[in-house]
């Protein structure tokens, strides 16, 4: 194999391997939950990326190119964030206590949308005045 | 060159899941465990990856596939599951 393209897919294995584990030690060291998200979400996506970036790259050269890393690098980027949200919004709903204080008032009776009433449970949600305005 | 990258990243994947194994028999909130076993799941289709690299066939992606959707449903039905008590309302 062409030394150069030996040369990118070595770099791009070795910052894949770097990134997940800075993403990982993040989920160690950090503090709380919310901190914590940080790093599973940004670092190990940018790890994963890179991983699938030298992959294509090996496989494209070597004559076999494969459609699958692009597939499960753009599902991977696409769920992340959507990942991470779900789980803040969970954490917030659980644990109502510590983060009350430190978010800023939205001037709706419940607070936050987590904390709504599932649809259909409470009627008089929908007569919320502040609501109405969207 | 690329197998010593890959013996490097084959290291460093393994040292992260064992923090995440960590982070999941420590968590102090189930949220915790819940992102620490998404973050395995990354983990583990980095290592099929590489896997696939180090052995030239690409009839491992469709196992990474898989993973990568099985973790991302895992996740979020369990999220849905705390939310609202209820996985499909």
């Amino acid at each position: 194999m062409n030394p150069f393209v030996e040369f990118i897919v070595s770099a791009f294995v070795v910052i894949g391997g770097v990134f997940l584990l800075v993403g990982s030690f993040g989920m160690i060291k950090l503090p709380d939950l919310m901190s914590r998200l940080h790093a599973p979400t940004k670092a190990t996506t940018l790890g994963i990326g890179s991983a699938l970036i030298a992959s294509v790259v090996f496989f494209a050269v070597a004559g076999e190119f494969s459609i699958h890393e692009v597939l499960i690098a753009f599902f991977l980027f696409l769920t992340a964030p959507i990942t991470a949200h779900f789980v803040a919004k969970a954490y917030m709903l659980r644990h109502r206590d510590r983060v009350e204080g430190q978010l800023p008032d939205t001037r709706r009776r419940c607070g936050w949308s987590t904390y709504d009433p599932a649809p259909g449970r409470e009627s008089s949600e929908a007569a919320d005045p502040v609501d109405g305005r969207g | 060159m690329i197998a010593y990258a890959l013996t490097f990243s084959f290291a460093a994947v393994s040292i992260a899941l064992m923090l995440n194994l960590y982070r999941l028999a420590k968590g102090p909130t189930v949220m915790d465990r819940v992102i620490a076993v998404d973050t395995m799941v990354i983990n583990v289709i980095a290592l099929i990856i590489l896997y696939g690299i180090y052995q030239g066939t690409t009839v491992y992606f469709e196992a990474a596939l898989l993973f990568a959707m099985f973790g991302f449903v895992s996740t979020v039905a369990y999220c849905r599951f705390i939310l609202r008590g209820d996985v499909i309302e």
